[in-house]
């Protein structure tokens, strides 16, 4: 891939993700002045969602990309794209747990507390949230570098428990029969299977390129 | 102690803000034909309005002494749009899209159980069987969220005098229309239908507790529960069951529809309590539809505002056991 497609297709990218973004501002700014409407009867609610589900499809998302780049050779420079991506899925949930702090807290500590500790929808969610950030903060390539390739990785595990926890959040914050988390409960289950897998697979070639070069 | 204003405005008399607003839509429409570009959602709107309308048949109706006053309705829009009616579909505007497929006439009641003898009503005889009166009240749904409803209909206590229910009768137990003809009746929502939903006597008897026939100032749309429903203002919006085929009076607690799914979670009783949070949420708050998204929140008063009328049928309880 030649530098000046590569800046292309990361403009596209930062795009894609900070769309739905521009499209909350927008009609964030169309409720408190011209259509009180503009964000659904429950405002505050269709915020929560927007913000949760945006946070989750981005880490499914990052969590794709090295199956994907497994899987085909050809996609290798997708690897390019996950620090991208694994950051908007962090300021996603930045925007989740400040429509939290906002909107239901009311910038409250005795309400946080009392959530925090009493309902565990909420505590799955700030553990989440607690998870990513380590892992925004060593995405330079500085720490890469400091941490070392290997420790850096294992560090980095983190995202499929940011993501599993992500995911009980959201199945413990809705009520009984609402099955909306299904989907992307289902895409997370793919990419955790798709791991152990993958390296099968892959060890199975390494095996037979030893046998015939043996042979 | 009910306090009334005087000159209070019926619900019927004022324009549904459902007219007013198509007029604005008219008006919008008119100056964005001016305009080259229309943005596509706000073109599909206009071309395709999302409004299921209710039947708009007027009901003539009087002024209460149970009415609410002082408070800022809910939209009619917003009434009729945001709704939990799992015949219809789980989600909030599944009903308004679905429930064009309910029939509501010929519409009765079965009264059976313990009562002198068993009855039949029709919902013409219903309806013309007390003075129809326009009640305000507060609305607030177990999941935190809360509207202000003009509603149409007569104290339930009215048609329970009708039934002539035996003294041996200490609850009263609805059950709602499952028709798989008219209604989805979906699987995933883990219901086993029909829906039963259930008072003890005395707070069925209340005056406050509302036998439902309409709502700012008309008909019942479908989605709101037509043809007619009960609507308790002090108990959880699940407590009033909507679409009502059967009224059953019987000795012991009824087995209630989300009591049975999750006792922990939806008690039999589900008086609006702030203080008595909800395992997954707290009731402390809630967030009032159709208001600004930075004034959404407001606190949430016990018994929904209705203490004053209603806490003495509690009297001794612990309300945090019998939630």
């Amino acid at each position: 891939m030649n530098k000046r497609s590569m800046v292309v297709l990361k403009t596209l990218a930062h795009a894609a993700c900070f769309a739905p973004v521009a499209w909350l501002l927008w009609h964030l700014y169309l409720s408190v002045t011209t259509d009180p409407t503009a964000l659904g009867p429950d405002p505050t609610h269709t915020v929560t969602f927007f913000t949760g589900r945006g946070t989750l499809r981005l880490l499914v998302i990052t969590l794709a990309v090295t199956p994907i780049r497994r899987l085909i050779p050809q996609l290798a420079w997708l690897g390019r794209f996950r620090r991208l991506l694994g950051l908007y899925a962090f300021f996603y949930g930045c925007l989740h747990l400040l429509t939290y702090v906002w909107l239901y807290a009311g910038w409250s500590w005795a309400a946080m507390v009392d959530d925090i500790s009493q309902r565990r929808f909420i505590t799955a969610g700030l553990a989440a949230w607690l998870m990513m950030v380590p892992l925004a903060l060593t995405s330079t390539t500085w720490s890469i570098r400091k941490l070392g390739g290997k420790n850096w990785n294992r560090l980095h595990w983190l995202t499929y428990a940011a993501a599993i926890s992500g995911v009980i959040h959201y199945w413990w914050g809705v009520k009984s029969g609402v099955k909306t988390p299904l989907p992307i409960t289902l895409a997370l289950g793919v990419l955790l299977l798709a791991r152990p897998i993958l390296r099968w697979r892959q060890q199975r070639i390494a095996l037979r390129v030893q046998r015939s070069e043996a042979a | 102690m009910l306090i009334r204003t005087k000159d209070e405005i019926l619900s019927s008399e004022i324009t549904p803000q459902s007219v007013y607003m198509n007029r604005r839509k008219f008006m919008a429409a008119a100056a964005a034909t001016g305009l080259a570009a229309v943005a596509g959602e706000t073109a599909s709107r206009l071309l395709q309005p999302s409004r299921v309308e209710a039947a708009d048949e007027k009901l003539s109706t009087v002024k209460s002494q149970y009415s609410t006053p002082g408070l800022t309705l809910t939209s009619f829009q917003d009434i009729t749009h945001y709704n939990n009616f799992y015949e219809f579909g789980v989600n909030k505007d599944d009903p308004a899209k679905n429930a064009g497929r309910l029939r509501t006439r010929p519409w009765t009641i079965q009264v059976e159980g313990l009562v002198k003898e068993k009855k039949t009503f029709d919902i013409d005889t219903l309806l013309k069987m007390k003075p129809l009166e326009d009640r305000v009240y507060r609305f607030r749904c177990v999941e935190a969220w809360s509207m202000v409803i003009p509603w149409v209909g007569y104290s339930l206590s009215e048609f329970i005098n009708a039934c002539e229910p035996l003294p041996s009768a200490k609850f009263v137990q609805f059950i709602s229309l499952a028709d798989s003809k008219q209604e989805l009746l979906p699987w995933n929502s883990g219901i086993s239908w029909p829906y039963s939903e259930g008072l003890r006597m005395d707070e069925a008897m209340h005056p406050l507790t509302l036998l439902t026939f309409g709502l700012y100032g008309q008909v019942l749309p479908n989605q709101d529960g037509a043809p007619v429903r009960v609507i308790v203002p002090w108990k959880y919006g699940f407590k009033s069951a909507k679409s009502i085929v059967k009224i059953k009076f019987v000795k012991s607690q009824p087995s209630t529809t989300w009591n049975d799914m999750a006792a922990n979670e939806y008690g039999f009783y589900s008086n609006v309590n702030p203080n008595h949070d909800h395992p997954r949420w707290s009731q402390k708050r809630e967030r009032v539809i159709g208001a600004p998204i930075f004034r959404q929140l407001q606190p949430t008063l016990m018994f929904n505002g209705y203490g004053d009328q209603v806490a003495s049928l509690y009297n001794g309880m612990d309300l945090n056991k019998y939630y």
